[in-house]
């Protein structure tokens, strides 16, 4: 009996990531998600300018690819064409949905769009080279910030699921991380919600998900996982931001600092 | 009988299986070098896999396929 095999809806075809990079790993989850909810057929994805820019070679659904940071006014287009039937997310990354797409963001947050967002959040830009993000840790060393990111000059990184659980509109927001099996786990089922909150007409639903870079952040695979447990998670700290149906309004770590 | 297999070829060498399998029975090959020119991911002590399925959860490629 087979126990674990490639998803159906993500191609067969090798992945052009660098060695070690978790958005193999995130890739496969929205496919397995798309394979167990059965909505291979009617699903569309929206693919974002980055590292993942070319996702469309790889799920076997539907793609169209966004200009940068515009996948989510993209995917409101495709939704609101034909609401009922078609099952929208986006695949984005921090350079793409934190940077340049703030805007659309902000926006199809807050009109509440039925859209599920999955957001890529490795504290660099990796397809250019390594350069630093809105959302690099504070000291953080990137090509364009060799002393460590100055706060005094750079600015403090952008916490999307903070900023984004103080809006109204939102129906579900979650950070999740893939740095071991147990979070892969748990991030599959966050990701797996966040679609059935889409097909529930529930509205618009982000998972970030923690990854690595281990080549621009300059570490093997094996450190890039553990860097993240020692420095990206104390800054952006796991948990449901914001779960209407559920009663959950607020910031989880709210109390804490 | 659990049994782990491995598309070689499109192996990339990372590394990430070998540290999830909790039976540390998985190493990367000191002697093969595969079609990218990496040192694939292979089981050293298949007779002691259980099909946890630990390592194909991490692996980044999807490569592998877990039967048990």
């Amino acid at each position: 009996m087979i126990v674990f095999e490639r998803p159906k809806s993500l191609i067969d075809v090798p992945l052009h990531y660098c060695p070690g990079c978790t958005h193999g790993i995130v890739h496969r989850l929205v496919a397995e998600a798309i394979d167990e909810l059965g909505i291979e057929g009617k699903t569309v994805g929206i693919a974002p300018v980055g590292c993942s820019v070319m996702a469309y070679d790889y799920f076997n659904c539907d793609m169209i690819e966004a200009a940068h940071g515009r996948a989510p006014a993209v995917a409101t287009g495709v939704k609101r064409s034909d609401p009922d039937n078609l099952i929208v997310f986006t695949y984005q990354g921090d350079g793409d949905l934190a940077s340049i797409g703030t805007a659309e963001t902000v926006h199809a947050a807050a009109r509440n769009e039925n859209i599920t967002v999955i957001f890529i959040n490795n504290a660099i830009y990796g397809m250019t080279g390594g350069q630093m993000a809105p959302t690099s840790l504070p000291g953080q060393v990137t090509q364009t910030s060799p002393y460590g990111r100055d706060v005094n000059l750079c600015g403090y990184p952008v916490k999307i699921c903070e900023m984004l659980s103080e809006l109204e509109g939102p129906e579900y927001l979650e950070r999740v991380t893939v740095n071991s099996v147990k979070n892969v786990r748990n991030a599959k089922r966050a990701i797996k919600k966040a679609f059935q909150n889409q097909i529930d007409g529930k509205g618009f639903s982000l998972i970030e998900v923690i990854s690595s870079c281990p080549t621009n952040w300059g570490m093997t695979p094996k450190e890039a996982l553990q860097w993240i447990d020692d420095k990206m998670i104390p800054y952006y700290p796991l948990g449901v931001y914001k779960d209407r149906s559920a009663g959950i309004l607020c910031n989880p770590n709210k109390e804490e600092k | 009988m659990a049994k782990v297999t491995f598309r070689e070829d499109e192996c990339k060498g990372c590394g990430l299986c070998t540290d999830a399998c909790p039976k540390k029975i998985l190493q990367l090959s000191k002697d093969k070098i595969n079609k990218k020119g990496h040192h694939p991911a292979e089981c050293v002590k298949p007779e002691e896999c259980i099909g946890c399925a630990s390592c194909a959860i991490m692996c980044p490629d999807c490569i592998i396929t877990v039967e048990r």
